[in-house]
């Protein structure tokens, strides 16, 4: 029943127990079942409890089918996503008037966002979804944006139910709030495919009339026919620019109102001459017409836009699944004593809500009943959990850590604090100027330096021949010389950057970004750290023992009731050995706490705690002063047989932070750390991990105010990296807004850019991506202005024709799209 | 060489309709989902499923050893 892999027998250190202890695989998701959870008695072994519900609904409905789809098609193993929440918050009529559409027959119709969708065995899984809840009729499932939209019968199963079936088949169901914006969203991307379709169609058309017209012209044509075909062309090629082709019109309009550089302006130049000209000349009967290439053109561009537009909004879709995880209802205790679970939007001023522990806060209130430790960290970036008791405020969006809380809610929506730092992002969004992208700046050039040579050729050829040819030829400069092949490349290699960036575990919701990051020496570039969650795990661990293994075992099996952070740290810190258990423990508030365990007395807290009872030595004295310079708690384990140890608890930095910070200052980024923590915590920190210039006891405002004097101070690109709602107006304010794996809703909504992927290496990463692909498209450009020069100087001498421009452009085009793919593997620092 | 008149207009006509069927499925949202579409009909079929709905016992087709007794399954 039990697979295991076999491998050394020898019993192994705890800290390698993965590598070389004979792994027990769990019965549903194949990965390794934890040493804890093994029982050797069961016939099934599972690495959780959400695995293991999961394993017995499947095979209690007979879909064990999903385990030979999986095994057939999954790369990467994912255990159940199960939650195992009620959902009842679901069929409260508040949420079901927003977010379920009623159909007609009596059916409803919703979508759910899903956890855990990560395969085609999903899907399958998924959309059996009617064979494990009867009531529902049809569930088809999105495998790109992890939803799925149900269709259900509302007098046969409320919609909990519905969500609680999806749950216990591993996928934790979040409703899709916000749908219509997802609605408008999903208008526009039709809107955009449709205006692709159209061109192609267009372009193929003028395409088969092109080469009547080419062969007319090189064996001979009847002048009617000859006509005839430049009049369709004409027809087509004008549909073509009025109707797919009129975004390139509104977006010069718009850069020219704006008095910005955009590549559009080149582009519609070229269409707007050409389709003129070509339309005189076809109704005039004489010179060339250039509807094949101006179609053609049209549609290529287009493609390019649509490419990147997909690889854009596939990476918005998935921080928006994020954003879903967060809490959306809150648990809501009613007169008679019962609590009820409601969506976040029915919770009014004055009622009263539990918050479990490790809950996080929905709203600001005070705590009516119990004791806790509450984290800040994502709102005040302090890394320490701050203790709360009857009376204290606490505030929406942070973490409950300690027991159960009863909470009198003061604010809610846009009063809270949360809410008001989101305002604080809006105003900051709205400051914030546009990254001006290089193909933009390259066109503002390249429009002038165009019709710098349009009138030179328009001169030179009327007074060497007539104002007719002078025009012809002009006509031909701007449209051979229009940047398609520099609007194509961009948009690609942009669009393979994205693409190459997700597979590292980097979302970025503007390929702006990417340029951003890639030469930060040139630009003067800053990055601003936050140091809580960002360059630290943003978790109490025990980062340096000075304590025998035996004393800090003796110190965990007295925590071992507690649910203090600390106690958590301790027991953490212990990992895999077994802990014996203890007796006769009492607890002093805020200090310490004893126990007996073997027989042993023995005592955890603070040093005045221990220092009240026992002696101290000069060595423990040192350490206890060692770990306080480090910017750690010192906690003194001392038994009565007279042995000491101390422990120190901190926020540990990640396992990257010392490496990434190097190799992001030897390309070239100023470093800053700036943090809402104790000022002197954050330059100790900031001296251990090389960063120049630190900044404490931040608040959001004045986070912010540094990224605006930054900016005063001449620094062209600013960077900043943070994981919580007081980074976001900062992140929001930068020129490039990045938040770190497990970052707050706020942090997500405010970047630019998201990393899936623990650490801060990936934003290493992301810049060794950034100058590749600058460079893709420098030599994409660099092509581009080869072929256009060879034109241009074929136009200005009056060699062109129609002909030659038709060649000329598509093999332009090719030649940059193939560049644009060309390859990229990280290699690290140059 | 007249039939060209009437073969010009016809291939447009032919053409407009096909983009006309275009817009009206891209509409409909028929292009949304390029992915899953693809993953649903390879597996559409429940033969993949060697246990049916009231069959518990029968053997499934899970490529390994795990050994299967539905017997005391709980159902949902």
């Amino acid at each position: 029943m039990t697979r295991t892999i076999a491998s050394g027998s020898v019993p192994a250190m705890p800290e390698s127990a993965s590598n070389t202890r004979a792994e027990v695989l769990c019965d549903h998701c194949d990965l390794p079942v934890p040493a804890g959870l093994i029982d050797p008695d069961a016939e099934h072994q599972f690495c959780c409890g959400g695995c293991e519900s999961v394993y017995n609904v499947l095979h209690g409905a007979g879909l064990e089918g999903y385990y030979g789809i999986r095994d057939a098609v999954a790369k990467d193993n994912q255990p159940a996503a199960s939650s195992n929440q009620n959902y009842e918050e679901l069929d409260d009529p508040a949420f079901q008037s927003a977010c379920v559409t009623n159909l007609p027959g009596g059916e409803c119709e919703t979508e759910l966002l899903l956890e855990g969708v990560h395969c085609a065995a999903c899907v399958w899984l998924i959309e059996r979804l009617p064979r494990v809840c009867p009531g529902v009729i049809e569930s088809r499932a999105n495998i790109r944006t992890r939803s799925a939209v149900v269709r259900y019968a509302p007098d046969r199963v409320p919609l909990s139910r519905v969500a609680q079936a999806l749950d216990k088949l591993g996928y934790a169901a979040h409703p899709a709030r916000g749908a219509g914006a997802r609605e408008a969203r999903r208008k526009e991307d039709r809107k955009f495919l449709i205006r692709v379709g159209v061109a192609g169609a267009i372009a193929g058309n003028v395409m088969l009339l092109a080469i009547a017209l080419y062969g007319g012209a090189l064996s001979g044509i009847d002048e009617f026919w000859e006509h005839t075909l430049r009049y369709y062309s004409m027809g087509l090629g004008l549909l073509s620019l009025v109707w797919p082709g009129r975004v390139f019109f509104r977006g010069a309009i718009a850069a020219l109102r704006t008095r910005t550089a955009h590549l559009d302006i080149p582009v519609a130049l070229a269409l707007a001459v050409g389709g003129i000209w070509g339309s005189y000349n076809t109704l005039t009967q004489s010179g060339e017409i250039y509807f094949d290439s101006l179609s053609v053109l049209v549609f290529f561009l287009l493609v390019g836009r649509w490419v990147q537009h997909r690889q854009q909004r596939g990476a918005a879709d998935q921080v928006e699944l994020m954003l879903t995880l967060t809490p959306t209802s809150a648990e809501r205790l009613l007169d008679d004593g019962t609590t009820k679970r409601v969506p976040i939007e029915a919770i009014e001023v004055g009622m009263r809500v539990r918050v479990e522990a490790g809950g996080s806060i929905p709203c600001d209130g005070i705590i009516e009943e119990g004791t806790t430790q509450v984290d800040n960290a994502l709102l005040t970036g302090e890394s320490r959990p701050v203790a709360c008791a009857l009376g204290d405020e606490v505030i929406a969006g942070a973490t409950n850590l300690g027991s159960p809380i009863l909470v009198t809610v003061s604010a809610v929506g846009d009063s809270t604090r949360a809410a008001k730092l989101m305002a604080l992002v809006a105003s900051a969004t709205a400051d914030k100027a546009p990254i001006v992208q290089f193909a933009d700046r390259v066109a503002a050039r390249f429009v002038l330096a165009v019709i710098f040579l349009a009138i030179l050729t328009l001169t030179l050829w009327t007074i060497r021949a007539d104002l007719r040819t002078g025009i012809e030829f002009a006509t031909a400069l701007l449209i051979v010389t229009c940047p398609c092949a520099l609007g194509l490349s961009t948009p690609m290699a942009m669009s393979i950057a994205l693409g190459r960036a997700a597979k590292q575990g980097v979302l970025i919701k503007s390929a702006a970004a990417i340029e951003a990051m890639s030469n930060p020496t040139k630009m003067n570039a800053v990055m601003v750290l936050d140091k809580t969650g960002t360059l630290t795990q943003g978790k109490t661990r025990v980062v340096r023992s000075e304590c025998d293994q035996d004393l800090l075992i003796c110190a965990a099996a007295i925590e071992s009731g507690s649910n203090h952070p600390l106690a958590r740290a301790i027991i953490d810190a212990v990992a895999d050995a077994p802990i014996p258990s203890a007796k006769d423990i009492t607890q002093t508030a805020g200090a310490g706490i004893e126990g007996l365990v073997d027989d042993r007395r023995v005592r955890v807290g603070s040093p005045a705690y221990i220092r009240a009872s026992a002696q101290s030595d000069a060595a423990t004295l040192s350490a206890i002063d060692r770990m306080l310079a480090e910017g750690l708690t010192p906690v003194v384990i001392a038994d009565d047989q007279g042995r000491t140890g101390v422990i120190g608890i901190g926020d540990p930095l990640r396992d990257d932070t010392i490496d990434a910070i190097a190799a992001l200052r030897d390309r070239g980024w100023g470093l800053h750390l700036c943090s809402g923590d104790h000022p002197e915590i954050a330059s100790q920190l900031a001296k251990r991990v090389g960063i120049e210039h630190a900044m404490g006891g931040a608040s959001p405002e004045r986070k912010a105010e540094l990224i605006r004097s930054l900016r005063d101070q001449g620094h062209r690109r600013i960077v900043m990296v943070g994981d919580g709602i007081n980074d976001a107006a900062a992140m929001a304010l930068a020129d490039v807004g990045i938040a770190v794996h497990g970052g707050a809703e706020a942090a997500l909504q405010a970047a630019d850019v998201y990393l899936t992927a623990p650490g801060v290496m990936p934003i290493e990463t992301l810049c060794d991506l950034g100058a590749h692909t600058m460079k893709t498209i420098r030599i994409g450009l660099v092509v581009s202005l080869c072929y256009n020069t060879v034109a241009a100087s074929l136009a200005i001498a009056g060699l062109i024709s129609a002909l030659i421009a038709a060649v000329i452009m598509p093999m332009s085009s090719l030649s940059v799209v193939a560049l644009a793919t060309r390859p990229w593997k990280y290699r690290g620092r140059a | 060489m007249s039939v060209i008149l009437i073969m010009i207009p016809g291939a447009m006509v032919l053409a407009a309709l096909g983009v006309w069927a275009f817009i009206n499925a891209a509409k409909k949202g028929q292009f949304d989902d390029l992915d899953t579409p693809a993953i649903r009909a390879v597996f559409d079929d429940d033969d993949y499923t060697a246990t049916k709905e009231g069959v518990p016992d029968a053997p499934h087709m899970r490529n390994d050893s795990v050994g299967d007794n539905n017997a005391d399954a709980p159902s949902v």
